[in-house]
């Protein structure tokens, strides 16, 4: 086979796999052991980086690195990253003076942001370091976005958005609140270098059965509902609430349902619990509170006595496979479930009213705006799009993503260059090693299981909308779990030519995951001969150059690998080093390689 | 050393033997050998050997001596027993083991001073009472745990770390054995387990004396440019007789031969030892044909390796003797020693 080519930054970009797994490639490992070292600052400062709100999304987020964590594959449960960012959040000290700032002087350029959610907060703290001239208009009279309105504030105190927004208007960032954008044409008249769209999915679903209308003050559409309550426009709920959808917007709807008053919440399920797009963490949450989750039920109709909303009707399903293998119903029974409200939490839309179709956007599919996955720029040069915009509802990590992305190219744009040149990405890779038996990172085993999340009890957290239900670790958890940290940053580096075939790494490894072995055509052949069987085909195998003795190759599963060092302890050449990989991701104005065209 | 213990978690896949266990079940304590210890790699192979062959881990005893060899038992099965005696006493411990409690595996592990210098004689004594025990001896031509001096195994020629030659006559461990009528004589090489694994679990099913000599570097004081017992010289130099196949008993043998091309010698237990294509008509159970076939291959610098020898019929330390088939240890203390009575009987029956 032909050896593998650690020198491109992404195959040990992708054997850390929580930071390949996050759409912001956050630096993981990194800031984790700066956590272990009480370096609270500069954990926060390092995820600031690459996903700029790591107080909000260390409350927030989807955590796309958690499936992803190798901890997961060797004792099931994944690191709490997500939580470990939150202990950086809330433990940083003064960061202010390491904040990127806006220069005195501006270049010259404006751009126009719609909306003040995470999409285009994330292009004003790209751009406005590089002297943008960025402005900010937002039909509410505050900013994050759905971050603010949606998310409940006994999930994300106001406090943390109000300080992490800060840091971004605090750079001159022109926010004009309560000026609703209508008109694209209008906008585009001003003369912005560039228009950027983060205006997200903000139309709630809606479920249009029969008696949909009859009682519309008792029926609310999920993501308006929890908007009224963040306002106040709605301060009470009737005892029995039925959540229809199971996302995560139906889990912030259930258990915002309970602070209200109601005392007998349902999540209604069409699906059963594997096929629930909301997250394991949040249905155990909401259960922990006492909502009920319905599985396999789907709605009929909407039940009224007398112009008062009473129940609603559902299909009882029992699913099997069709002869298609796909998914198919069958209606057992129906059922009636008295309530006396029903919030819609079944999906978000776009809407883009506010954009004529004539002014050179381009809409496909679903009414959707034609957006470019690299550039995000529409097809109309100089209009780009971002976030739950750009192709519908995501997470805030994507958005933070998007964000960074639509920054290049605004910045490629400006200049004159072309936007499919993206700076490209690099690595640093250097030993790890201290003394013998020593390494710049805590290579034991930590045996203990994922640390629990600490909760306010069950009769306090329901005493007001804000109490944040979760306390955040005590120095003892965070101290335990960021030892179950695998460390996969620290790289199993090997160097064929200083190979003398001994074993010694292969005898002490005990993840069995290398192999020497005669080398083979096919990567299938390869498998075969691996001194444990690949159980998992997702991952890379690393394959070396011919050894100097034999011509055999060294093969490595990179599965299972805990990244413990014993095969460079053991090796007697050093042909097995653990080398520290940082992967240099690009910034607009920031690149990675500074030899590199569009810098 | 290594600056942590071998973690506890486990590749998934990693497969079961007869008995539920998987290799990592047969481990023993953290190797303090120097790191590419080729008797790391023998280790293991011997817990590799022992997996395949579902041996249960507290029936085994682990026998040693002194030196680095003779600490690696520490290494494997933790779960056995272990003797680690005087220095080159270990064939006689063993004796002793194996006198008590017939019942017990016995692995023994040694090495090249222990055996063949200070042990010398112990390991001749244990070879002609044909005791019945694994006998593995780690040679690798120096003494390393005394910083690198010359063992009696050395080969004439062979330069020691910092550039004097070696001009005794070695020993081989293979000749003697063959010489002293050894029942199972074999010779494997750290560095090669495809062949080392099924030398040790034909030594295992051997009922008799398997002495297994293996080539196990010193990579500390021994694995420099005109040592001929480094990594690379040994590569170069090891002829294998012919590859072997550990067959169990009640196992069918996948592989296919063609005619004359492979001979089968069936172990007391019914498993089988299959050599596979043996080089220049060889017949690893003509015991001249052996020594010769070595001691030729010596001349022209060759080191051979493989099952060199096996005489599974020959009767060993207990039929010898003559004793019973229960493990002495389970023998009611009035049927180990029937007491003063039964003394004067028998003297009287002498007298």
């Amino acid at each position: 086979m032909v050896p593998t080519d650690v020198t491109d930054p992404a195959y040990y970009h992708r054997v850390v796999d929580c930071q390949w797994a996050c759409p912001a490639h956050t630096d993981v490992p990194e800031y984790i052991r700066l956590v272990a070292q009480g370096r609270h600052t500069e954990a926060y400062l390092l995820n600031r980086e690459s996903n700029v709100f790591p107080g909000i999304l260390g409350r927030t987020c989807d955590r796309p690195c958690e499936p992803a964590c190798r901890r997961t594959r060797v004792d099931g449960k994944p690191v709490a990253i997500c939580r470990l960012k939150r202990v950086a959040a809330d433990h940083r000290g003064d960061v202010s003076a390491h904040l990127p700032t806006a220069p005195s002087l501006s270049n010259g350029r404006r751009i126009a942001l719609v909306g003040a959610g995470p999409a285009s907060l994330t292009v004003c703290n790209d751009l406005a370091p590089l002297g943008y001239a960025c402005v900010v208009f937002e039909k509410l009279d505050r900013p994050g976005g759905l971050m603010r309105t949606n998310i409940p504030a006994f999930r994300l105190p106001p406090r943390v958005l109000d300080e992490e927004i800060a840091m971004i208007t605090g750079m001159g960032v022109e926010m004009r609140y309560s000026t609703p954008v209508d008109s694209m044409r209008g906008l585009l008249d001003e003369g912005w270098d560039a228009v950027f769209v983060g205006s997200g999915a903000p139309k709630g679903k809606e479920l249009d059965l029969p008696g949909r209308w009859d009682a519309p003050d008792r029926v609310h559409v999920g993501i308006q509902w929890l908007e009224s309550v963040h306002f106040g426009h709605v301060d009470a709920v009737g005892p029995r609430v039925l959540i229809i959808g199971v996302g995560n917007t139906a889990m912030d709807c259930c258990r915002t349902a309970k602070r209200l008053g109601a005392t007998e919440v349902r999540v209604m399920a069409r699906r059963s619990r594997p096929h629930f797009k909301a997250s394991a963490w949040e249905l155990d949450d909401a259960q922990e509170e006492g909502v009920e989750i319905v599985e396999n039920h789907a709605p009929r109709r909407f039940v009224l006595d007398g112009g008062r909303l009473v129940g609603m009707e559902f299909d009882r399903l029992a699913w099997s496979e069709g002869p298609d293998g796909r998914a198919r119903s069958e209606v057992v029974e129906t059922v009636l479930l008295p309530c006396d409200d029903v919030v819609l939490a079944i999906g978000q839309d776009n809407a883009f009213p506010w954009i004529e179709r004539d002014v050179g956007i381009e809409f496909g599919e679903w009414d959707m705006p034609v957006v470019d996955r690299t550039t995000f720029q529409s097809s109309r040069p100089g209009v780009f799009f971002g976030g739950d915009a750009a192709w519908g509802p995501e997470n805030i990590i994507w958005a933070v993503e998007h964000g960074h992305q639509a920054a290049i190219s605004i910045h490629n744009h400006c200049r004159g260059l072309p936007l499919a040149e993206r700076p490209a990405w690099g690595m640093n890779l250097g030993s790890a090693r201290l003394g013998m038996h020593a390494w710049e990172y805590s290579n034991d085993y930590e045996p203990a299981p994922r640390t629990r999340m600490n909760h306010v009890d069950l009769v306090a957290r329901f005493e007001a909308l804000d109490t944040e239900v979760e306390l955040g670790f005590t120095p003892e958890q965070t101290a335990r779990e960021v030892e179950r940290c695998l460390n996969c940053d620290i790289e199993t580096h090997f160097g064929a030519e200083l190979c003398i075939e001994c074993d010694a790494c292969i005898d002490v490894c005990p993840a069995s995951c290398l192999t020497i072995t005669q080398d083979v055509e096919s990567e299938d052949a390869l498998r075969a001969r691996l001194t444990a069987p690949a159980v998992n085909l997702q991952q890379p195998m690393y394959v070396s150059a011919p050894l100097p003795q034999t011509l055999r190759v060294m093969v490595k599963d990179e599965d299972i690998c805990i990244h413990c060092g014993l095969c460079a302890e053991r090796c007697p050449t050093a042909a097995w080093d653990m080398q520290k990989f940082q992967l240099l991701i690009s910034y607009a104005g920031r690149p990675a390689c500074p030899s590199h065209a569009s810098v | 050393m290594t600056s942590i213990a071998k973690p506890p978690i486990r590749h998934p896949g990693l497969e079961r033997n007869a008995l539920g266990l998987t290799r990592r079940d047969y481990e023993g304590a953290m190797s303090t050998l120097c790191a590419g210890c080729g008797h790391d790699s023998v280790t293991a192979a011997l817990v590799q050997a022992l997996f395949e062959m579902s041996v249960t881990p507290h029936r085994v005893a682990k026998l040693s001596g002194i030196g680095c060899s003779s600490k690696t038992t520490a290494y494997f099965l933790r779960q056995a027993h272990g003797f680690n005696s005087v220095h080159g006493r270990m064939p006689s411990i063993a004796t002793g083991v194996g006198a008590a409690n017939r019942a017990l595996t016995l692995v023994g592990v040694s090495g090249d001073g222990d055996s063949l210098s200070i042990g010398l004689g112990q390991l001749c004594h244990a070879i002609r009472r044909n005791v019945d025990m694994l006998y593995v001896l780690e040679n690798n031509g120096v003494y390393g745990l005394t910083k690198g001096q010359f063992s009696a195994s050395a080969d004439v020629g062979s330069k020691a770390k910092r550039g004097e030659a070696n001009l005794q006559q070695p020993m081989d461990p293979v000749l003697l054995a063959l010489t002293l009528g050894a029942t199972f004589v074999a010779r494997g090489f750290s560095g090669d387990k495809e062949q080392l694994v099924p030398l040790l679990k034909a030594g295992l099913a051997h009922r008799g004396f398997a002495l297994v000599d293996v080539v196990s570097p010193c990579v500390t004081f021994n694995d420099h440019e005109g040592s001929t017992k480094s990594y690379l010289s040994t590569r170069k130099r090891h002829r294998d007789v012919a590859p072997v196949d550990f067959v169990p008993l009640g196992r069918e043998i996948t592989a296919s031969y063609g005619a004359g091309e492979a001979l089968s010698v069936t172990m007391h237990d019914g498993s089988r030892v299959r050599f596979r294509k043996l080089a220049d008509d060889y017949d690893p159970t003509d015991r001249e044909a052996a020594y010769r076939h070595v001691s030729r291959a010596q001349a022209k610098g060759e080191v051979v390796t493989g099952l060199l020898y096996v005489q599974p019929g020959a009767p060993e330390m207990h039929a010898l003797a003559g004793t019973v088939d229960e493990p002495l240890v389970d023998l009611p203390f009035e049927a180990l020693c029937p007491g003063s009575a039964a003394l004067d009987e028998l003297m009287a029956e002498l007298g």
